[in-house]
């Protein structure tokens, strides 16, 4: 009788039956894995934020959170932006050439509204959130220091586009997140897409500033 | 390559009995060829337990043993965590096919006589894993904090409190509290999670290790192994493995087509998998008008209600629920039958059987339902009947008319 076995035909029956168990046992691990994905809480938590700012005066920051982390906004008076074009030759990065900024905001001042900048507050080189030092030429950070953000942990420096300086620890210039202007004074964080806005709001006239 | 491997096996073989115990185990531990549908369920049993052990994994990674965080992320797990549905009904589905796999693997064992000599021990065991089994389900039942997980705790732990004299302390000592509570949960939740399941690995592999010395037994309850070929096999015996491997993995397959069946269209079975009053969250002010356990303790909850209080105490109930459940431990000692299989055995013992199952089956259903006037005297009926199967065996077993068992294992 064992020589009568047809060896091939049992070996593709022995593949397909495989396979089949296989292709079930794929398909089986599929909500295990899906289950280990941020859940709808957590997407929910990620969500646009809306943020009022017509209240920040000019020199100061609001610190707000988006997806669990600090974004900051800054009313950067003429002054300081008078001060940002003055130290290129101390930047890693002065043009934003790294693309870490969305295209409307990679320009001189790294924003929509020159004056406004918005900037996801998480140092570039190890996740710690930085210090605002706004002031010129304070004493611990030398007469050089034209205002930006001090990173505690290890050092690195920003300036107040939130670029970062040569020679320190951080690689890159800070996130530019992506945002909008739903009217003068209403900013929407994390959301960039105007098609999703309703009515027609006056989001294009921010953009185009 | 392959001669790579081969290299490499002979490598652990010097260092773990890799093959040996693969051989032991599978490729050349021979099974009865007569085994018949009733053997599917030992397998089955198996794939549920991994089924739990997985999916109550992924449940941990979502879930908070708090009372007050405890039924919301039960909820989160249902509407949030993605395909969290999916895994939760798993798990619950899991748990009563659990039962239901159980409850037909020990019938298994009742009518084919698979707890008597030499496999006493083997049952024994299999005992055993069904207690942690009762204590894993209660425990979880817990878990998702609503009305019944609540009440039913709180009925079972006052069981407790009915034992003569150290009663009321040890319900305490169960609960940590003086009614069922956040610490109650938080500790159910560590036993259900990581103690019984430790216990439940174990204790099956016993279960296995004892059947394969033993080796299993047959719809003909006659030993394969008085019967040896000149190769020193079994006559009457097939290799685990691929042999029976492959008749499992078709009893896995129509097994799973169920289960995902219900996982899918009827997750709470009409509500006897999952309670209605269940996805109310617990309210310890107030209990549900009508509360009954998930229908496998119901056939010993009824034995519970169908014992009058004596002496102004529940004690009597809660000792004849308990000796139900435990009976089992002593089948082996309490058959004195000639034969093992019911195939051999006479007309008495098939009656007793079949009473038996009529009992099992009516006080499961009675559990589920009202205490009503007749319903408990139907119960009192039924577990009377329930007893006598086991305190009568002695007698009727030895007197029942057998037939005579054959040499060779037969095939129906």
């Amino acid at each position: 009788m064992t020589e009568n076995v047809d060896q091939s035909k049992r070996r593709i029956l022995l593949a397909a039956t495989a396979a089949a168990g296989g292709v079930a046992a794929a398909g089986a691990g599929v909500p295990f894995v899906m289950s280990l994905m941020p859940s709808e809480r957590a997407k929910a938590a990620g969500a646009p934020v809306e943020v009022d700012i017509g209240a920040i005066e000019p020199g100061t920051m609001i610190s707000i959170e988006w997806q669990g982390k600090p974004v900051w906004i800054v009313r950067r008076t003429p002054e300081m932006l008078e001060l940002l074009a003055k130290h290129d030759g101390d930047l890693a990065d002065p043009t934003s050439s790294i693309p870490q900024q969305p295209e409307y905001c990679n320009n001189a001042t790294r924003s929509i509204k020159p004056e406004v900048l918005v900037v996801l507050g998480v140092c570039t080189h190890l996740g710690c959130s930085p210090t605002f030092r706004p002031e010129v030429s304070p004493a611990d950070l030398g007469a050089n220091w034209a205002g930006g953000w001090f990173c505690p942990c290890h050092g690195s420096r920003f300036d107040l586009a939130a670029r970062v300086f040569k020679g320190v620890p951080a690689p890159t210039n800070l996130i530019i997140p992506p945002h909008q202007y739903l009217s003068e004074t209403r900013l929407l964080i994390g959301d960039d897409d105007k098609s999703k806005l309703k009515g027609g709001q006056p989001a294009d006239k921010g953009a185009t500033a | 390559m392959m001669n790579l491997l081969k290299n490499l096996l002979a490598w652990v073989d010097e260092r773990f009995p890799l093959t040996a115990t693969w051989k032991a185990h599978a490729s050349e531990y021979y099974a009865p060829k007569n085994f018949n549908f009733w053997y599917f369920f030992g397998g089955l049993a198996l794939l549920v337990l991994v089924i739990q052990i997985v999916s109550g994994i992924f449940l941990t990674m979502n879930y908070k043993p708090d009372a007050l965080f405890a039924f919301a992320s039960v909820e989160y797990i249902m509407r949030d965590v993605q395909l969290g549905w999916i895994l939760r009904n798993i798990h619950s589905t899991g748990a009563s096919m659990f039962f239901i796999v159980i409850y037909l693997h020990m019938f298994r064992g009742l009518i084919y006589g698979s707890y008597r000599k030499p496999r006493e021990l083997l049952w024994i065991i299999g005992m055993i894993i069904y207690l942690a089994l009762m204590g894993e389900a209660f425990m979880g039942y817990l878990l998702p904090w609503g009305q019944m997980s609540f009440w039913g705790a709180q009925v079972i732990v006052n069981l407790f409190s009915s034992v003569p004299f150290v009663g009321p302390d040890l319900a305490i000592l169960i609960r940590g509290d003086f009614v069922v509570s956040d610490i109650t949960l938080n500790r159910f939740f560590a036993l259900h999670v990581v103690a019984i399941p430790l216990i439940l690995v174990l204790i099956i592999v016993a279960h296995l290790v004892a059947l394969h010395e033993v080796g299993s037994n047959n719809p003909d309850g006659i030993e394969i192994k008085k019967n040896k070929g000149p190769d020193g096999h079994p006559v009457d015996g097939i290799p685990f493995f691929p042999y029976m491997v492959v008749k499992d993995a078709v009893a896995a397959v129509a097994f799973l087509i169920v289960f995902v069946a219900i996982i899918f269209f009827a997750p709470d079975m009409g509500g006897y998998f999952l309670e209605y009053n269940n996805f109310v969250p617990a309210n310890p002010m107030k209990t549900p008008e009508h509360i009954a356990p998930v229908w496998y303790f119901t056939p010993y909850y009824a034995i519970l209600r169908a014992v009058p209080p004596l002496f102004g105490s529940q004690f009597p109930g809660v000792v004849a629920m308990g000796v139900a459940t435990v009976i089992f431990f002593a089948l082996p000692w309490l058959d004195r039958g000639k034969v093992k299989s019911i195939r051999y055995r006479g007309p008495i013992y098939k009656a007793f059987l079949a009473a038996f199952v009529v009992s099992f089956v009516g006080l499961g259903y009675l559990g589920l339902m009202p205490a009503t006037e007749l319903y408990t005297w139907i119960s009192r009926v039924l577990a009377v009947v329930y007893f006598a199967f086991f305190f009568l065996m002695p007698w009727y077993t030895k007197i029942d008319k057998c037939k005579p068992e054959p040499d060779r294992v037969t095939s129906k």
